[in-house]
């Protein structure tokens, strides 16, 4: 793919570096994708064990400025939308740490006004005393906002560029803020000069030439290794859910050509962790327990108050920037709208079971916050 | 096996004595009954846990239960500081660890880079001065520079653990030159830590006169670690009683049977 005009690293700020080429060898050239998978399962045994590490995301608010167009969370969706209050964050955090979960991940729509930092950093403070680590994705913030977060108790960012295909990228994004993309690309930059200690990059495949997408998404994160060489870095590699919308995917990838991508990460980027979410069928899970993948999400659900019900009496509906009540009819039993709809609805005692039988040992706690004080 | 291989010379770190010279550590196997059986078949003494892993608030938790798996009447823990990024975090988790109830032995890892994992050899000098003045029994992890080794040394640290080649990396003694040195050189015992992948490479180490070796991914990731760990044991007690009988010297060219000055003789 190199030196061909249409290069994917045109335009971004990245070089193709060896750990680059090596992917796009692994992922283009000719290794049968079962040599490939067979590398791969004994570079992840190597570098990370027969382990497992298990998170949950935790919604906040699925309240957006940013009109989407594949997004759930859209702010044109007329969907049911609420932001938890700390107390209600705490009460889903109670519940996720009761399942089990020693990790949470708390994941907001971008609303300055009803989702601002300070807001952000209590829902942290919120969950600092419930889980030993706790990381956050939310829209990009500037350095001294991450630094608020850090210093709230998070040290985990996780900050998907979404599409590094700059044209792809316009289109989809139609107005708000989520429209700046270098402010969206240099956000894991600045959360690593404001402290924190595991940043997540990812790329959401299906909004434009996933080829492409890959190789953009490798030299991120190989530039990422450079230059915040002591972060420990995740990639991940969505694949569009159905959601509000109904937005179809542009340049569908193949179970093959996922499966491959991960094998093609791992060896490219043998320390690097990968994660896996609910959104892949359990069948696709499993297989990949042993290939590559190091962090997966259980028992997910994708709307703020999911867990346990609270925010429900606070929902409504927002048009044109204004919020809109329920209709009467329509409250009984309502929940926010998730943001995508989840495949795997295994539970995390299931996931555990499902890993033991693989011989993969899941591990809840990988953190104390101790280290950082 | 017979008891006769059980006769290497025990040694000690600061007064504390041990027969066995493989420490392992307790990550990345796939249960914990398969970690168990391998400490066993180790014959280890000591057993390293990251507290990252373990629960530190004191109140049991059931999903960081690590050492409620280890007999502590029979292994002694050795903590680890692995996370830690400078001094500072590194002494915060060693007094966090003994206010958990923990022995006041700590392996110091302070490796800023969580790829390589490679040991910062400035705060682990800088954590280890502290510590040592806490009373602590220091076993600080480091790359295989004999400097830094008697740096330590003088600084208070129970012994040094000079790394053969990155963690989980199973490439074996990659810095013998070395660790050569360190071993000529040191006062403490020496435990080489980190990238021994195969029971050849430990007992190497221990014929080059290593005090004992720190073996983890090798055995926890094995097909069968139990196995692997009893291999372990016996490469380790292999390289030791070589060492013990005393290997002949080593040279690179064959000696020339009829002596090049056996004319001086005539």
């Amino acid at each position: 793919m190199s030196g061909t005009p249409g290069d994917p690293l045109e335009g971004l700020p990245f070089a193709r570096s060896a750990a680059v080429e090596k992917f796009e060898d692994w992922m283009f050239g000719s290794t049968r994708l079962e040599e490939l998978a067979e590398r791969a399962r004994l570079e992840t045994r190597k570098n990370f064990g027969r382990t497992m590490r298990l998170f949950a995301p935790l919604y906040l608010s699925n309240e957006c400025v940013n009109t989407c167009k594949y997004c759930g969370f859209s702010k044109d969706n007329p969907i049911r939308r609420v932001t938890l209050t700390p107390d209600e964050v705490e009460m889903e955090g109670k519940h996720l740490a009761g399942v089990g979960f020693r990790n949470v991940l708390l994941v907001s729509g971008e609303h300055p006004k009803e989702v601002p930092v300070p807001y952000l950093a209590e829902t942290v403070r919120r969950c600092v005393g419930l889980f030993p680590s706790v990381a956050i994705e939310v829209a990009p913030l500037e350095t001294n906002e991450y630094r608020e977060i850090v210093a709230a108790g998070a040290e985990g960012l996780v900050l998907y560029q979404e599409s590094y295909d700059r044209a792809a990228y316009a289109e989809m994004h139609i107005s708000g803020p989520k429209r700046n993309f270098d402010e969206r690309l240099e956000g894991p930059e600045r959360g690593y000069q404001a402290g924190f200690r595991r940043i997540g990059l990812g790329v959401l495949v299906g909004l434009a030439d996933w080829r492409r997408e890959l190789v953009a998404l490798a030299a991120h994160v190989s530039h990422l290794m450079k230059v915040g060489w002591r972060s420990q870095i995740t990639l991940a590699l969505p694949r569009l859910r159905p959601a509000a919308g109904g937005f179809q995917p542009r340049v569908a990838m193949s179970d093959r050509d996922f499966v491959r991508s991960i094998c093609a990460f791992r060896l490219a980027f043998p320390q690097v962790g990968i994660v896996l979410s609910t959104r892949e069928p359990m069948r696709l899970r499993d297989g990949l327990m042993e290939l590559g993948v190091t962090m997966m999400s259980a028992g997910s659900e994708t709307d703020p108050g999911g867990y346990t019900g609270v925010g429900k009496g606070r929902l409504h509906r927002t048009v044109r920037g204004r919020e809109v009540a329920l209709e009467a009819g329509e409250r009984e039993g309502a929940q926010a709208t998730e943001q995508f709809e989840i495949s795997d609805e295994r539970s995390a005692v299931d996931l555990s079971l499902a890993l033991r039988k693989r011989g993969l040992d899941p591990v809840w706690k990988d953190w104390d916050r101790a280290l950082v004080g | 096996m017979g008891t006769k291989l059980q006769t290497t010379e025990s040694w000690k770190i600061g007064d504390r004595e041990f027969q066995s010279r493989l420490l392992v550590g307790t990550g990345k196997f796939p249960s914990v009954s398969a970690m168990r059986s391998a400490l066993e078949a180790s014959g280890t003494e000591i057993v390293t846990v990251a507290l990252r892993r373990v629960d530190l608030t004191g109140h049991k938790d059931p999903q960081a239960d690590m050492l409620e798996e280890i007999d502590q009447d029979r292994y002694l823990v050795l903590a680890n500081t692995s996370g830690a990024m400078n001094a500072e975090e590194a002494v915060r988790l060693a007094r966090l660890a003994v206010a958990a109830g923990l022995p006041k032995w700590i392996k110091l890892e302070i490796h800023p880079d969580p790829r390589y994992l490679l040991p910062d050899p400035i705060e682990t000098l800088k954590a280890t001065e502290i510590l040592v003045k806490e009373g602590f029994t220091i076993l600080p992890y480091i790359n295989a520079d004999p400097v830094l080794a008697k740096r330590l040394e003088e600084a208070g640290a129970a012994t040094v653990m000079p790394l053969g080649a990155p963690i989980g990396s199973n490439r074996g003694i990659e810095t013998r030159a070395q660790i050569e040195i360190i071993i000529e050189q040191s006062r403490i015992p020496v435990i080489v830590d980190a990238g021994l992948g195969a029971p050849s490479h430990a007992a190497e180490a221990l014929e080059m006169g290593a005090d004992a070796v720190l073996i983890n991914t090798a055995i926890a990731v094995a097909e069968d670690p139990q196995a692997m760990a009893a291999a372990f044991r016996l490469g380790v007690e292999a390289g030791r009683r070589g060492f013990e009988a005393g290997l002949g010297p080593t040279r690179k060219e064959a000696l020339a049977t009829s002596p090049l000055t056996g004319f001086l003789d005539e």
